[in-house]
């Protein structure tokens, strides 16, 4: 199994080392070449803006949009997850819009306002998952093919699923807790539905 | 729900990751430098190209340009205030900034000590010459680092020798023996507990980008093909005769700086780059890098 890593811009050499303590084989991704044989793709967490006008260029967007269309599963975190969601009600970078499901960026404000806590999030089991929560958006509407996976206590979705495509709001990228990504590779392993 | 946490702290600087966070000085500045993809921009007074020139007691900037500056993008805002200078990062912290700077590049409030940053709920960053100044700010609290380069003077080669120093002090403590640690920290005058981590670990605990001389796309990328892991421009884009095309050039260079066909591609056409100054021209006493120990 070989999973890309978007390598434009953000916290993605996080994501390449928990996927190397999963034994699995990863590409930097950081032009279309580098996509192609990949069995699954991670856009990690890093400022939206940024990535998005760095997957304009070398028609990088185009590329990844018509891979998801065909079916290549695709994992997003935070900025990841603004990037796949079809609608953003702020919108100030371009989304792949592959997502059917409506995000705020900077939901909770600024970086004073960025939160550690524990989620429930029944597909991966009972033990409460580690919620770093950075400048964080969140996930305002879905449509009915979207799984919410996670919510905070006051109800906000903060992951969900559609098909083979995974987001969420905040960085599993950034704790020792490999569920979440084996959940996607899961996914990729088509092990999940 | 916990705020202000080491965790997110260092998590913001880890999103920060690969980019480049550029000087504005005004909204306009700010809504260029987020167009070309900047990953955060750094809210001035003066960019210190400015601030060399004008000589004087250099300060925190008037709150009002950074309002106007966070309202202006969506992208993080970062503030300098003075070294030791812990009122103004009080203030910076109530602005609602999301990185404080306590930089060289304005005027020391105190000659002998940094502010205590893990008081604060808002993250830091602070410059380095050397991995011993890059270990006593994180243990200050910094959750972020930066060589310091020169700042204001287009001029990479100070940028690069602290770039050497740190990380070929964090591969020397890698191969330091277990029993020399204790006498190593000593002699860099470090915590303890750090110099054993990098040991261990054959990395900072904090992310490290480089700053101070940045003027064109391949300064950039030697910056990150040296071991930075994201770059600081400061006068050198809106110093430069084309902002708009320098600032996407320089972006462009950090995200494939091991790419030498990409680099040569950016590298073209971009205008007059800020003019330089050589580092043996500024008088001792007038270099910044050498403000805070």
């Amino acid at each position: 199994m070989r999973i890309g890593v978007l390598a434009a811009q953000g916290a993605f050499a996080e994501h390449i080392a928990i996927l190397h303590q999963l034994k699995v084989e990863v590409t930097p991704v950081r032009l279309p070449a580098e996509l192609v044989g990949l069995d699954g793709l991670i856009i990690p967490g890093g400022e939206s803006t940024s990535i998005s006008r760095l997957m304009l260029d070398y028609n990088l967007a185009s590329e990844i949009r018509s891979l998801a269309k065909n079916g290549l599963p695709i994992f997003g975190t935070c900025a990841g997850m603004i990037l796949l969601a079809k609608r953003n009600s702020a919108l100030a970078a371009e989304p792949l819009g592959v997502m059917d499901i409506t995000v705020r960026r900077n939901a909770f404000g600024r970086q004073r306002d960025s939160f550690e806590t524990e989620l429930s999030i029944p597909v991966l089991g009972e033990k409460p998952f580690p919620g770093v929560f950075i400048r964080a958006p969140v996930i305002e509407q879905v449509n009915s093919e979207v799984e919410i996976l996670a919510r905070l206590a006051d109800g906000t979705s903060v992951a969900v699923r559609q098909g083979k495509l995974l987001a969420s709001a905040f960085h599993p990228e950034l704790t020792n807790d490999l569920r979440f990504h084996q959940y996607f590779l899961d996914i990729v392993a088509g092990g999940t539905t | 729900m916990e705020s202000g946490t080491w965790k997110v702290k260092t998590g913001l600087a880890q999103m920060l990751k690969g980019g480049v966070i550029m000087d504005v000085i005004n909204a306009e500045q700010a809504k260029i430098a987020q167009e070309a993809g900047a990953c955060a921009v750094m809210a001035l007074e003066r960019v210190p190209a400015d601030i060399r020139a004008m000589g004087g007691v250099a300060r925190m900037a008037d709150p009002t340009i950074i309002e106007a500056i966070m309202k202006a993008v969506s992208v993080p805002v970062m503030a300098k205030c003075r070294i030791g200078h812990f009122v103004e990062a009080q203030a910076l912290e109530a602005l609602g900034v999301d990185f404080i700077d306590e930089s060289e590049v304005l005027t020391p409030a105190d000659e002998s000590h940094h502010i205590w940053k893990h008081d604060f709920k808002v993250p830091f960053v602070c410059g380095c010459r050397d991995l011993g100044e890059a270990l006593r700010r994180i243990g200050e609290g910094a959750a972020m680092i930066r060589t310091k380069g020169e700042a204001g003077t287009g001029n990479i080669v100070e940028a690069v020798r602290h770039m050497r120093a740190v990380i070929g002090g964090i591969h020397r403590l890698v191969n330091t023996p277990q029993e020399e640690l204790m006498a190593q920290a000593k002699e860099m005058g470090t915590p303890f507990e750090l110099v054993a981590e990098i040991h261990r670990t054959g990395k900072l605990p904090v992310v490290n980008y480089s700053a101070g001389g940045v003027a064109t796309p391949a300064d950039a990328a030697l910056m990150m093909q040296l071991g930075a892991e994201g770059v600081f421009v400061g006068s050198g884009i809106f110093k430069a005769s084309n902002p708009e095309v320098r600032a996407k050039a320089i972006v462009k260079a950090t995200t494939h700086y091991q790419d030498p066909e990409i680099i040569a591609e950016v590298s073209k056409n971009l205008g007059e780059a800020m003019p330089g100054l050589d580092i043996k021209q500024i008088p001792a006493e007038e270099l910044l890098a050498s403000r805070g120990w």
